[in-house]
């Protein structure tokens, strides 16, 4: 008997028992996290590896350069080019057509996002116009966006409007297609879960649709700038006028007709750095740390 | 429609409830084969029903009428209520449906934001609170990908308390939890049911899970989904799984789930 009692007595409540078991589950089904410091993540595994793989480029480079493979006026070394980038740069006017063709490309890609999203917005929900409009928005997509060039400049001439023609053509189909991905890529239970939790109209679509849209639509926009910035690029390169001002793309074409191979290979890294440097800068920390957030990516 | 309302009125002097359904059909497409059929189900308020059966007797979408996701091809549907919400029932799920770019406590405060509490110090002591009934206080910044599935069960739970229906609707939610998380979180909802009075009708084709929870147990059949039979019990809360008198109970309906779903293969 007596060892009943101490068994009894030893025996703790129902609930005490599951929420101490539960608390266990929990601590056990948690795994801790710890964060490395920041200069850890930004420093050794996001800056260092495109350093040193740049630093290898450029070294290999050299080396073809050395080898003498071919004549220096057709392939020159980073030295040639770096010499030639800083001492012409006045000449090909560099600062100023790195701004204008950045507030171009912003400028364009700006209306683009308006309208690419609007577009997008008002055919999602229609099955019949949107299925007549996304084959031909993916075929926009695939055509390259120089091939707008010639009919622009007979559309407008040589002016800013052909070269905004071209951007828009080539960057709002990845909006609206990058939009119209996120919105079928929507959970349907989550539009199950707003309804029941009250959700109808303007407030299902802000707490419950365009978070859920979000991810699509951000790599949507991430792809928008690529496009409008090469569009951009082609258009430039073939609309040459005085009266258009400098710009990155015509400094290319201006190097190109001195037989200045250094300048172009100048002008091609300037167009590289920028495209990459706006991505870094803007676009990439915003997806990932939305795709973070959403325990889509590993931080 | 005013007979309807009258003949309603009249059931519910004689015999109050929470849910009612009369005559239901479900058959999706112009005729269909009708995956529920002629549903009868009066459940009292604060009562813990179960519904149990095979795949294909749409339970599910028993549910889904009830919560008025879609509507019922014949039959009506009623949800008396006597709370701040008649009418309105939550709905939780097998996979949690957490927003994921909210955190725990911020997904509780969605439910309470869209039920119409609009200051939001309010909003957040009151999902501070919930999460604590649900032993989760200090996961209020926790992102739902950092929770555990049961601990996310619980957040979900939290969210549908929020939502102050009078009923709650809960479509298999410990099928995809480990055998250990789900024992702790039958444990848990009887604890809740009990202090709230909340009426719930809970979906799952575990026999065990059925005469572990249920006051009522109520097996439906499949193709189509018809009431087969039902079972009150009387054993008190709280049972424990391994309970002599719940293997007893479980054993009895499942004879009767076998026999119903052996009637499938000889035709």
């Amino acid at each position: 008997m007596a060892t009943t009692d101490v068994l009894e007595s030893a025996a703790p409540e129902p609930e005490a028992e599951f929420t101490s078991i539960e608390a266990g589950l929990d601590a056990l089904e948690t795994a801790a996290t710890t964060r490395k410091p920041w200069w850890r993540r930004v420093l050794l595994a996001k800056v260092l590896p495109p350093v040193v793989t740049i630093v290898a480029l450029l070294l290999i480079w050299d080396l073809l350069v050395f080898a003498q493979i071919k004549p220096a006026w057709v392939l020159p070394g980073p030295a040639d080019v770096w010499d030639e980038i800083t001492a012409n740069w006045s000449q090909y006017q560099i600062t100023q057509a790195i701004w204008d063709s950045v507030s171009r490309g912003i400028f364009g890609f700006a209306i683009s996002v308006v309208v690419g999203t609007v577009l997008g917005l008002s055919i999602a929900r229609i099955p019949w116009i949107r299925a007549g409009i996304q084959p031909i928005l993916s075929g926009l997509q695939s055509l390259p966006s120089v091939a707008w060039v010639p009919i622009g400049i007979m559309w407008f001439g040589v002016t800013s409007a052909t070269i905004y023609t071209v951007v828009l053509l080539g960057a709002i189909p990845s909006v609206t297609i990058g939009l119209l991905d996120g919105v079928d890529q929507i959970p349907p239970i989550y539009t199950r879960v707003g309804h029941n939790l009250g959700a109808r109209g303007v407030s299902a679509a802000r707490h419950v649709l365009f978070p859920a849209v979000l991810p699509g639509y951000v790599s949507g926009l991430k792809q928008g700038w690529a496009f409008s910035w090469r569009s951009l690029m082609a258009a430039e390169l073939i609309a040459v006028s005085p009266h258009l001002g400098p710009g990155v793309g015509q400094a290319m074409a201006e190097a190109g007709d001195n037989n200045d191979m250094a300048m172009a290979f100048g002008v091609l890294i300037i167009i590289l750095i920028i495209g990459i440097g706006i991505n870094a800068v803007f676009f990439a920390p915003i997806e990932r740390r939305l795709l973070r957030s959403r325990g889509l990516i590993k931080s | 429609m005013t007979v309807t309302a009258t003949v309603g009125d009249a059931l519910e002097a004689v015999e109050p409830a929470a849910v009612r359904l009369t005559g239901v059909t479900k058959s999706f497409g112009k005729g269909g084969v009708p995956v529920l059929d002629g549903i009868d189900l009066s459940v009292a308020p604060g009562e813990f029903v179960c519904l149990l059966g095979a795949s294909g007797c749409g339970k599910s979408t028993l549910l889904n009428l009830i919560a008025g996701l879609d509507p019922a091809s014949s039959g009506t549907i009623e949800l008396p209520g006597t709370g701040s919400r008649p009418g309105h029932a939550a709905l939780m799920f097998q996979e949690s449906a957490l927003f994921p770019w909210l955190t725990a406590g911020r997904n509780v405060e969605l439910a309470l934001k869209l039920r119409g509490v609009r200051d939001r110090g309010e909003r957040r002591a009151e999902a501070q609170r919930l999460l604590g009934l649900v032993r989760l206080g200090g996961a209020y910044d926790k992102r739902v990908h950092e929770l555990s599935g049961g601990m996310r069960q619980r957040v979900a739970l939290a969210r549908s308390l929020a939502q102050q229906a009078d009923v709650l609707l809960m479509d298999e939610p410990f099928a995809a939890l480990d055998a250990i998380t789900r024992d702790v979180l039958h444990d848990e909802l009887v604890k809740l049911w009990s202090e709230t009075g909340l009426t719930v009708i809970f979906v799952t084709h575990n026999v065990r899970e059925a005469a572990r929870l249920g006051q009522r147990v109520i097996l439906l059949s499949s193709r189509p989904g018809r009431i087969a039979r039902e079972w009150r019990v009387d054993i008190p809360q709280p049972r424990r799984i391994e309970d002599a008198a719940v293997t007893d109970l479980t054993r009895k309906i499942t004879a009767e789930l076998h026999k119903e779903i052996s009637r499938h293969g000889n035709n």
